[in-house]
């Protein structure tokens, strides 16, 4: 499986989910902001960071830069695109995902081993994990998603809320919400599902000695879908 | 261009006797750029005027050493031609005046002096120092401190992987903020600040040149007063955005061939790299400021070769390799420009607009800086306070625990580190609030612990035993993961060095630390110096932070702190006395700040260091964690409360005072957890080695019980750790 991991400039996951898409089988290349093509991927995934500085808006003007038109391109085909934090936010930015991700409620960065809760299985990205339940891992600053209510029925209809905030037996209440995210929200797919994008990055929790394994979970039945 | 007389000397910082002697090496009065540049150099943060002679003694070499102080930053080898590049430096003034910028351009400039040197960092820490929790500024400092470390190391994405944080009314006036990098280089591809070679191009690279900290390390080097408000401008202003943008420039650049020397602008920007540069190649160096790229409209000479601008660096290219290095620069969007040469006349030429606008010998701006031999006095060793027996017989173990757990100088400050991306880079296998941060070297098995302590309260008792201490608390933390000590930097915070007082606390101090460092070879490679933390003739404990590093090298084999399984038996390792004089619990409990500091026996440090890593290499230790502030109750307490796991303590032997016992602060010790079985084996290697042992009690239940004298249950003095700071943050 080919897949392809895009640096902006301000990106600082990259390498970390080289790492780990590379330790679960994937060929990864990366690829430059300024390039206008993507190589041929399965897979292409915006990483976190603080692309362009994070400046007018998180993920604003890597919405706008040279290479997202082909990932555009790429999802509108059914390609699958997957943003984890910063990556989350470009997708957003680029309207392929609906709703936005404000300054987190307590206004402080957090960086902290959170649960969240996987709200729907019909799809590449978690249709082979058998747990409910994932232990992943935070660090945003801007992770605190919103929505209109008209948005939010949307994709409550169409099964669009990827994964939520919870405790480790899957509650999903206020005391385990650490942004002050809509409905819990940790992570949502496009109509399709082929676009997921989601602020707990998987990429640091790959191997016991880090914060855990449910990221090996995630790349492990990733590949195994595809 | 205005006229320089003495009163305008003065007010740049320079002594008249400096004034008089610039104008006598040049024989002729300077114009105001060559005094600014005089300035800039001569002051106390770029010139060691006061702390060379006493620098030179510490202990800086040892078999692992392959760049000691004296360059961005210091360098050892951790085997396979890997080595560490490290340092800690203070931005101390600047955090005080402006929190966030001062706080993050701190993290921003100590990352610059690593990756200078060819290394990508791989972890920041940070030791930080507040007034006290009543005093009005302290909370809005903390905050903004901490918003700038975090907003700055989390945007360039290291990880913060540990730190400390203190509080004391002696930094009401004075915060202190620490920071340090460590980066991971190839030990043949290190990159120095000495230039080489005549007619190279000498380029700038990085952010443009603006008017925010002229004069920023002149106004670190002087005391504050009620106008401090007014320095504002001198304070940086951070942007890590084109910090990361040049950090992979830079490393890009340096995987060819074309770089002869490379020096970050920091402190003093352009004048002190350039001249630095030269001095080391003993060479000159020609720069035409019109060429140097500017972010404001018609900056002065004066204001070019002063500004503190952040994120940008002076290289000196081999011939030829001007174009491929700009390439490298066009695409990270970054400002390249060749503003000069190299040259043979050993003098500073500064053009602007054709015309030469200043002409300095460089000698004189570097070896011919004043020294002075302050005049210091030694401390006396305070008398030992007699506690009576009354003053114990109203208090309760348990109450004195609690009390003490929720010390703001013991409490969890896991507020500050959440707001720290500790785990980018996916290398971090031990995060904030053990005993020390453990990285591991990436794609081999080797990690590298670090840590950064401080002790003010013993340094301010007795400087000597103070000094001493830091080095081997620093030293017990590398031991309590399990990693070798490899070396240490330093951070000399003090007061006035005119002062008798201080310039003693300095000295001794740094006699201390060279003592400790020798007898445990574990050498200074890199630090810095910040004097004139005084506010209106108050200034503060003498606080040297100690930055240490050690060597791991099976990732696998790192201890933890947290206790593991009923029915363990813990073990204290090292003597316990129960010296109470400057402990947590003589301050917080008894309300006694005086008596000297607990001893530093280096012989029992250094074999109690060693026994526990010779246990751990046999893996018979299941936790480790050394025992500090607070001493024993307080050190288990916090082994317990990271698993919820109790602790049933055995009876006291003999007659002894239980609260010198637990909370006496002796030096050496560490607690241990052991499997029953290990147990007898681990009783005779300890006895074969003459190491003094205690048996304390066992891992049981969920509660820290001694039988009728203290029943507490983990999550009773959980909820009051946790939870002190983060209270105090939200009133």
């Amino acid at each position: 499986m080919k897949s392809s991991v895009i640096i902006f400039p301000g990106s600082n996951c990259d390498r970390d989910m080289d790492v780990a898409l590379r330790k679960f089988g994937f060929k990864n290349q990366m690829v430059w902001h300024n390039d206008a093509e993507i190589p041929k991927s399965d897979l292409i995934v915006l990483p976190g960071g603080f692309s362009y500085g994070d400046y007018l808006r998180c993920g604003s003007i890597a919405g706008k830069s040279k290479i997202i038109k082909s990932v555009i391109d790429f999802a509108n085909s059914g390609g699958l695109v997957l943003g984890i934090c910063n990556g989350f936010q470009i997708l957003t930015e680029t309207g392929l995902l609906p709703g936005i991700l404000q300054q987190n409620k307590y206004l402080n960065f957090i960086c902290k081993n959170v649960f969240v809760k996987i709200k729907n299985k019909e799809n590449k990205y978690f249709k082979k994990i058998k747990k409910e339940v994932l232990e992943l891992h935070i660090a945003h600053n801007e992770g605190n998603y919103f929505c209109s209510s008209n948005e939010l029925k949307s994709i409550e209809d169409n099964g669009q809320i990827a994964v939520t905030y919870c405790d480790h037996k899957g509650i999903e209440d206020e005391k385990n919400n650490p942004n002050g995210a809509l409905k819990n929200i940790a992570g949502i797919f496009n109509k399709d599902k082929n676009i997921l994008g989601m602020m707990p990055h998987p990429e640091r929790m790959i191997d016991p000695f880090l914060s855990g394994e449910d990221g090996s979970i995630f790349f492990k039945t990733l590949i195994e879908s595809l | 261009m205005s006229e320089v007389n003495e009163k305008i000397a003065v007010e740049h910082g320079l002594k008249s006797d400096e004034y008089k002697k610039i104008c006598e090496l040049l024989k002729r009065t300077p114009n105001i750029t060559e005094l600014g540049v005089f300035s800039a150099m001569w002051n106390e943060h770029c010139s060691y005027k006061s702390s060379r002679k006493h620098l030179k003694k510490l202990h800086t070499r040892g078999d692992q050493v392959i760049q000691g102080p004296g360059e961005n930053a210091g360098v050892v080898d951790i085997e396979d031609d890997d080595a560490i590049v490290f340092k800690i430096e203070s931005h101390n003034h600047p955090s005080f005046i402006e929190p966030y910028q001062g706080a993050a351009t701190g993290v921003g400039g100590i990352m610059r002096d690593v990756f200078t040197m060819g290394a990508r960092p791989i972890a920041n820490l940070n030791s930080i120092h507040f007034g006290s929790p009543d005093h009005e500024k302290t909370r809005n400092l903390l905050r903004g401190v901490v918003k700038g470390i975090g907003g700055y190391g989390n945007c360039i994405g290291v990880p913060t992987i540990a730190g400390q944080t203190c509080f004391d009314e002696s930094y009401n006036g004075n915060i202190l903020v620490n920071a340090m990098t460590l980066g991971l280089v190839n030990k043949n591809k290190i990159f120095y600040s000495k230039a080489a070679g005549i007619n190279k191009p000498v380029i700038y690279v990085g952010s443009k040149t603006g008017r925010d900290g002229i004069h920023g390390a002149s106004m670190a080097s002087a005391i504050f007063d009620d106008k401090i408000e007014e320095k504002k401008p001198t304070v940086q202003v951070g942007d890590p955005f084109t910090e990361k943008l040049l950090l992979e420039a830079c490393l890009e650049l340096m995987a060819g061939k074309s770089i002869i020397s490379i020096q970050d602008m920091g402190a003093a920007g352009l004048t002190s790299s350039s001249i630095e540069m030269a001095s080391k190649g003993d060479l000159g160096i020609e720069i035409d400021l019109t060429k140097v790229p500017c972010r404001e409209e018609n900056m002065s000479p004066y204001e070019i070769m002063l500004s503190e601008s952040q994120e940008r660096m002076l290289i000196v290219l081999e011939e030829g390799k001007e174009n491929e290095a700009k390439k490298i620069f066009d695409k990270w969007n970054l400002d390249f420009a060749i503003i000069g040469k190299t040259t043979n006349s050993k003098n500073i030429e500064l053009f602007f607009n054709n015309e030469k606008v200043a002409e300095i010998p460089i000698d004189f701006l570097a070896d011919n800086a004043p020294i002075y031999d302050r005049k210091w006095v030694k401390a006396k060793l305070p008398k030992k306070n007699n506690f009576s027996k009354d003053q114990f017989k109203p208090l309760k173990l348990g109450d004195c625990l609690k009390k003490i757990l929720i010390d703001p100088n013991i409490a969890d400050k896991e507020w500050i580190w959440d707001q720290y991306d500790h785990t980018v880079m996916a290398d971090t296998i031990q995060k904030p609030g053990g005993n020390a941060g453990v990285v591991r070297v990436h794609g081999t098995n080797k990690a590298i612990a670090a840590s950064v302590d401080s002790s003010a309260n013993y340094c301010h008792a007795h400087p000597l035993t103070g000094g001493k201490q830091v080095v081997c608390e620093s030293w017990r933390n590398m031991i309590s993961v399990g990693a070798k000590p490899i070396a240490i930097t330093n951070c000399l915070n003090f007061g006035n060095p005119e002062k008798e007082k201080n310039m003693g606390e300095f000295v001794e101090c740094v006699q201390g630390i060279t003592e400790a460092s020798k007898y445990l070879n574990y050498p200074v490679v890199s630090g810095n110096v910040s004097f004139y933390n005084e506010t209106k003739d108050k200034g503060i404990k003498p606080t040297p932070s100690i930055g240490g590093i050690g060597l791991l090298s099976d990732y696998k084999k790192m201890m933890t702190m947290e206790l593991k399984n009923d029915g363990n038996y813990l073990l204290v390792i090292g003597k316990t006395e129960g010296h109470l004089d400057q402990s947590i619990f003589a301050r917080n409990i008894l309300s006694e700040f005086n008596g000297p500091p607990p001893e530093v026996n280096l012989f029992n440090e250094k074999q109690n260091g060693n026994s526990i890593l010779n246990l751990k290499n046999k893996n018979l230790i299941e936790t480790c964690h050394d025992v500090s502030l607070g001493g024993i109750l307080t050190a288990i307490s916090k082994m317990g409360i990271k698993s919820g796991k109790g602790v049933k303590l055995f009876p006291l032997e003999g007659l002894v005072n239980k609260f010198e016992y637990f909370f006496g602060e002796d030096q050496g010790r560490y607690i241990i957890e052991i499997k029953p079985e290990n147990l007898e084996n681990v009783e005779n290697i300890l006895k074969k080695d003459s190491i003094h042992f205690d048996k304390l009690g066992l891992v049981e239940g969920d509660k820290i019980t001694l039988e009728n004298d203290i029943k507490l249950s983990i999550d009773e003095i959980k909820e009051g750790y946790k939870k002190w700071l983060k209270e105090y943050m939200v009133n």
